[in-house]
């Protein structure tokens, strides 16, 4: 009986309310989706499915937040609630931030060659390139 | 022609991927992966999150009747860790391309597998501190394991059930141990739930290596790196251990310490049980569904209210600033 209803809640969605979205494998970033290896085929999702957040963790005072996971929710009051439940059950944390993972933009990964290499021929910006006589203190 | 240069351009980009597997550098979201990987860790990362989720029932069968307020208390706690591992592999399954929605809906609809152990019922008292110490020590074998995954989200997602999940053993292990130095009947009740949940959780780690076409593939893109003999042999080398502490036995007439192999000798699994409770024929599998669904059916109303409730604060937002 309840597998019944389900398929047919499912049919129904399919065939009126829900839009179709072409999911991308990425929820933050700008990688188009041919470069992706996520699946072509459109699928149907619910109008009504919760928006995903990023959520940035502090774990104690004086220390950056840093991302911890992401989980879904109505709104950013929501998210917060949620994040405290799902990500600081043990103390893990004093401060939360979340960020609808929409509006998060990352570099691509195909540029990595590009935007990193060159930094690794550069190393006189490191303090260990300049040797200097013993007698030198406090350096 | 066209086609032929597609091929090569995909061996090329596979040789790049195994050979930063090969290096142990972490496989990330954004990059470029192999179809059949992408599957396989969609597969096992929702299937694990399934798993966790539906592993919430046979214990919350016991929480209202649990012997104690300490006993109610941890055994809530552990549930609600249980939901919170749930989450953190669904959404480290979201980086692959699914959606929430859509593996929620292949669990409902019975289409996806979770653990077969949860097809199991919860009789006693004694259950709670069996699957505990058996059951949550057999899933940390594999996800002690797992924490050095290569796909680097569901890594992360391990070590953080880790950390949490040593919890859950040591309460069950210390819930038998109460029972073991109690009366005759306490004492009865923890040797019977031994029985009961010792084989289901040997069958925990699948089918055996020459039976697991998926294995070899597994182990060179490194998603795992024990095999399931392996695996199922360590947890029974720590077990056969632990058990004589409570002053109990296993239910195998062939465990015995095989001083040649270094290994603990055991039994052969009931392997035509193992493939029925997979195929959804165990003791639970119908009720544990049907629980999933009604829970899902019965808490839609909480979720339109709360989609409702966002759009009515955001639409007044709107005005005020209007």
């Amino acid at each position: 009986m309840p597998k019944k209803k389900l398929l047919l809640k499912n049919k129904k969605s399919l065939n009126s309310t829900a839009m179709q979205i072409q999911i991308k494998k990425f929820y933050y970033g700008d990688i188009p989706e041919e470069k992706s290896s996520a699946p072509s085929t459109p699928v149907t999702r619910d109008e009504h499915e919760w928006p995903l957040w990023e959520v940035f963790i502090r774990s104690k005072q004086g220390l950056d937040h840093k991302h911890v996971g992401s989980l879904h929710a109505t709104d950013a009051e929501m998210a917060i609630k949620n994040a405290r439940d799902v990500y600081t059950r043990r103390q893990e944390g004093i401060s939360i931030w979340v960020v609808e993972s929409k509006n998060l933009h990352a570099s691509n990964p195909d540029d990595a060659a590009m935007l990193y290499d060159p930094a690794a021929d550069k190393i006189y910006r490191h303090p260990s390139f300049y040797n200097l006589p013993e007698e030198v203190k406090h350096m | 022609m066209y086609k032929a240069i597609k091929m090569t351009e995909i061996t090329r980009l596979e040789s790049v991927f195994q050979d930063k597997v090969d290096k142990e550098i972490k496989v990330e979201a954004m990059d470029w992966m192999p179809e059949a990987y992408r599957k396989t860790n969609l597969r096992q990362i929702s299937q694990h999150a399934h798993s966790e989720v539906v592993g919430m029932l046979p214990e919350g069968n016991w929480i209202t009747r649990a012997p104690s307020l300490k006993r109610k208390a941890i055994l809530i706690a552990k549930v609600q860790d249980e939901a919170g591992h749930g989450l953190y592999l669904y959404s480290a399954a979201e980086t692959l391309g699914s959606s929430r929605e859509e593996m929620v809906a292949d669990l409902l609809m019975g289409k996806a597998k979770y653990s077969s152990i949860f097809n199991y019922p919860t009789l006693t008292w004694a259950d709670m501190g069996a699957i505990g110490w058996l059951v949550d020590g057999a899933a940390i074998l594999n996800q002690v394991m797992l924490c050095r995954t290569s796909y680097g989200p569901y890594a992360r997602a391990m070590v953080r059930i880790c950390k949490e999940e040593s919890f859950h053993q040591r309460q069950g292990f210390e819930a038998l141990l109460e029972l073991s130095r109690g009366t005759t009947e306490q004492k009865a009740m923890c040797q019977d739930a031994i029985n009961r949940w010792w084989w289901p959780s040997l069958m925990m780690f699948g089918p055996k290596d020459s039976d697991s076409p998926n294995s070899e593939l597994s182990m060179k893109w490194k998603i795992k790196r024990k095999t399931n003999d392996e695996l199922r042999q360590q947890f029974v080398d720590m077990i056969a251990q632990q058990v004589k502490i409570l002053g109990m036995t296993l239910p195998d007439s062939e465990l015995k310490w095989n001083d040649k192999r270094g290994h603990f000798d055991f039994g052969e699994i009931n392997w035509e049980e193992f493939w029925n409770v997979v195929k959804g024929n165990g003791p639970c599998n119908k009720q544990r569904l049907h629980a999933r669904r009604a829970a899902h059916d019965n808490g839609s109303w909480v979720r339109e209210a709360a989609v409702a409730y966002a759009e009515k604060k955001a639409a007044a937002k709107k005005q005020k600033v209007a």
